[in-house]
């Protein structure tokens, strides 16, 4: 592994990402189209940190959302009630998820496939329940309203749509880069190993328990960054960020995008929002027309748009490395 | 949160009986769904995450039986049956596909049949809440024992929920269906290759949980109001209970059910805002002392 040459490579894409991102406004003036990047930018971070767990873990957890949800309460409590600087808010909700993370992957990371997605379920909606039942902190049902402080920091004025969507583009570029240079380091190695075969990496001297958990503690992290995009974006936070068809999304998302390409999480939510949008837009009947897509990728295609260009465009003789490198 | 009017119930006798009565209905329904979901993980090997939604098919089927027939008796076995065909065509068409695949792909078609099934019982029935009513048969003075009131159709539901238990008892124990089910659950290839038809088990048990889950829902509808979405309410109730008492074991269900409906019955008095916590946090500490459940198998 040429560890630096991958470094900087990463590097490079992260920094074209952002100026493409950052251009985007400049060529077209809708609304719509920065507010679609934005969330995209939210729940891009939030599939590709659950990706973590599924992809690179094999670990199927169906209560991310309770990050995604945790995150989003965190960040907007500490801004309207602690009052702190947006940075530090943040910094507090990758924190209280991390923790969070910790206490319950401590629990689940040592089941079983079935047993383990449905623990994480039951402690995702056990967070719901708590937000939803602890009025006078969250406010209950209503979410959390009143709107979110946006204080100006390092000439950051997030109540301006134009820095809110350059904070948002930059936020989600820079985690995306973190967890690919951490995928692409020894424990992002060791992840897969013990995904693959969790005896032999026993037996070679990994420990099972503590890598799954450090995933864990990461995707859950992340996906606390995510969920305060989404706060801060909505400038509220609803108990729905962390209710259980949050999690099912985010799975259908990294589907639909495929699971082993790094990046197929951001293109499964950019699929999955534009199903949404339109959907939403002809049809009441959302979830039925949603379960029917959700029937035909998980019966008819089996594999994620990535994986089923890539097959497409890659020779079969390169097909090896590809296998190596992304999965 | 109020522990103080707990204890003050736990130290009269009437509060006891009445809680432990509605215990015990929460925990008869939950058992008859969780034993479906328990069965067919047990044979094979999959959670039908969609299985609250065959529950709450079969109340909106009795329901709809219920008005047409004007019988209860009836609109229970038909939810039933209905239920059941609706889950052996589930097995059949989609299950039976993903056996052999992912995790991902199992949850990821029964996620798809939650989301679609609500939507159906939206557009048959509606979005509101609907309610069956008690039966007139039933419509009868309340029983007092102790100080404590026991409405009739309690009764009748514990007996029946009872009566379900004990023949699902005998036919797993005792009969040859039972035997073949069991060798099915504990060794698929080598049933197969004493000739047995798995694929017919396979359909058969998923029938079996369909059954269960759609009697379990039209017998609840004189009690529960009925909504699009109660499926999922249902389905991580007897998730947990499943849990609790052991994946794949069926008096490991009626031991989950039970504790989770006095959980249920008694918090509703102390915590009545965070029933639901409750749950998972009895959940969480059963899990920890015993993460095999109460009545599980260590292995699994």
């Amino acid at each position: 592994m040429n560890n630096t040459g991958t470094l900087s490579k990463e590097v490079g894409i992260a920094l074209v990402a952002i100026l493409i991102l950052a251009a985007i406004p400049l060529l077209t003036p809708s609304r719509l189209v920065t507010d679609f990047v934005i969330r995209l930018a939210a729940f891009g971070v939030f599939a590709t940190s659950l990706n973590i767990l599924i992809g690179y873990g094999g670990m199927v957890s169906f209560g991310h959302a309770m990050f995604f949800g945790g995150g989003a309460y965190a960040f907007g409590l500490l801004m309207q009630k602690a009052g702190v600087s947006i940075p530090l808010a943040l910094l507090g909700a990758m924190v209280f998820c991390a923790l969070l993370a910790l206490v319950v992957g401590a629990i689940c990371v040592r089941l079983k496939e079935i047993y383990f997605s449905f623990l994480t379920l039951a402690f995702a909606m056990l967070l719901y329940s708590i937000i939803q039942s602890w009025m006078s902190l969250t406010g209950g049902d209503q979410g959390l309203m009143g709107g979110i402080p946006r204080p100006v920091f390092m000439g950051i004025d997030l109540s301006n749509g134009q820095h809110l969507y350059w904070f948002a583009c930059f936020l989600a570029v820079v985690c995306l880069l973190l967890m690919r240079l951490l995928m692409q380091s020894p424990f992002g190695y060791t992840l897969r190993m013990v995904r693959d075969n969790p005896e032999r990496a026993r037996f070679l001297g990994v420990d099972v328990w503590r890598t799954r958990l450090y995933a864990f503690v990461l995707a859950g992290a992340f996906a606390g960054v995510a969920g305060s995009i989404m706060a801060l974006f909505v400038s509220a936070a609803y108990p729905e960020f962390a209710y259980w068809t949050m999690s099912g999304e985010a799975i259908f998302m990294i589907l639909l995008g495929g699971l082993h390409v790094y990046i197929g999480p951001v293109v499964g939510a950019a699929l999955l929002m534009m199903f949404n949008d339109v959907i939403t837009r002809y049809t009441d009947l959302h979830g039925l027309a949603l379960g029917i897509i959700v029937l035909i990728f998980a019966l008819g295609f089996k594999r994620g748009i990535t994986d089923f260009l890539l097959r497409f465009l890659r020779p079969a003789s390169k097909k090896k490395e590809t296998t190596q490198v992304t999965s | 949160m109020n522990p103080q009017e707990l204890f003050e119930c736990v130290t009269s006798l009437s509060c006891i009986v009445t809680q432990t009565s509605t215990g015990l209905i929460v925990g008869a329904l939950l058992f008859l769904v969780a034993a479906g979901l328990t069965l067919i993980f047990g044979v094979l090997g999959v959670i039908n995450f969609a299985h609250g939604s065959l529950y709450m098919l079969g109340a909106y089927m009795g329901l709809t039986a219920y008005r047409v027939f004007d019988s209860y008796f009836l609109a229970v076995i038909m939810a039933g049956l209905g239920v059941a065909i609706f889950s052996v065509l589930f097995e059949r068409l989609f299950m039976r596909r993903v056996y052999n695949a992912d995790v991902l792909m199992q949850l990821l078609v029964c996620y798809a049949f939650i989301l679609i099934l609500d939507d159906v019982v939206k557009l048959v029935w509606g979005a509101e809440f609907q309610s069956m009513g008690m039966p007139e048969t039933f419509q009868l003075p309340p029983l007092f024992i102790g100080g404590g009131i026991v409405p009739v159709f309690y009764l009748v539901l514990m007996g029946v929920a009872a009566l379900i238990a004990v023949v699902l008892w005998y036919v797993l124990k005792h009969t040859r269906t039972g035997k073949v089910v069991r060798a099915a659950a504990h060794n698929p290839t080598m049933t197969s290759a004493l000739g047995l038809n798995t694929q017919l088990i396979y359909a058969g048990v998923f029938a079996c949980g369909g059954l269960l889950a759609g009697m379990a829902g039209a017998l609840a509808a004189p009690v529960r109001s009925m909504s699009p979405g109660m499926g999922f309410s249902i389905l991580i109730e007897s998730f947990i209970v499943t849990v609790i008492g052991g994946m794949g074991s069926v008096s490991g269900a009626l031991v989950g059910a039970l504790v989770i409906g006095m959980v249920r019955s008694f918090g509703s008095i102390g915590f009545p805002d965070f029933v639901e916590g409750l749950m998972f946090v009895a959940m969480v500490l059963i899990l920890v002392l015993r993460p095999g459940g109460l009545m599980g198998r260590k292995h699994s």
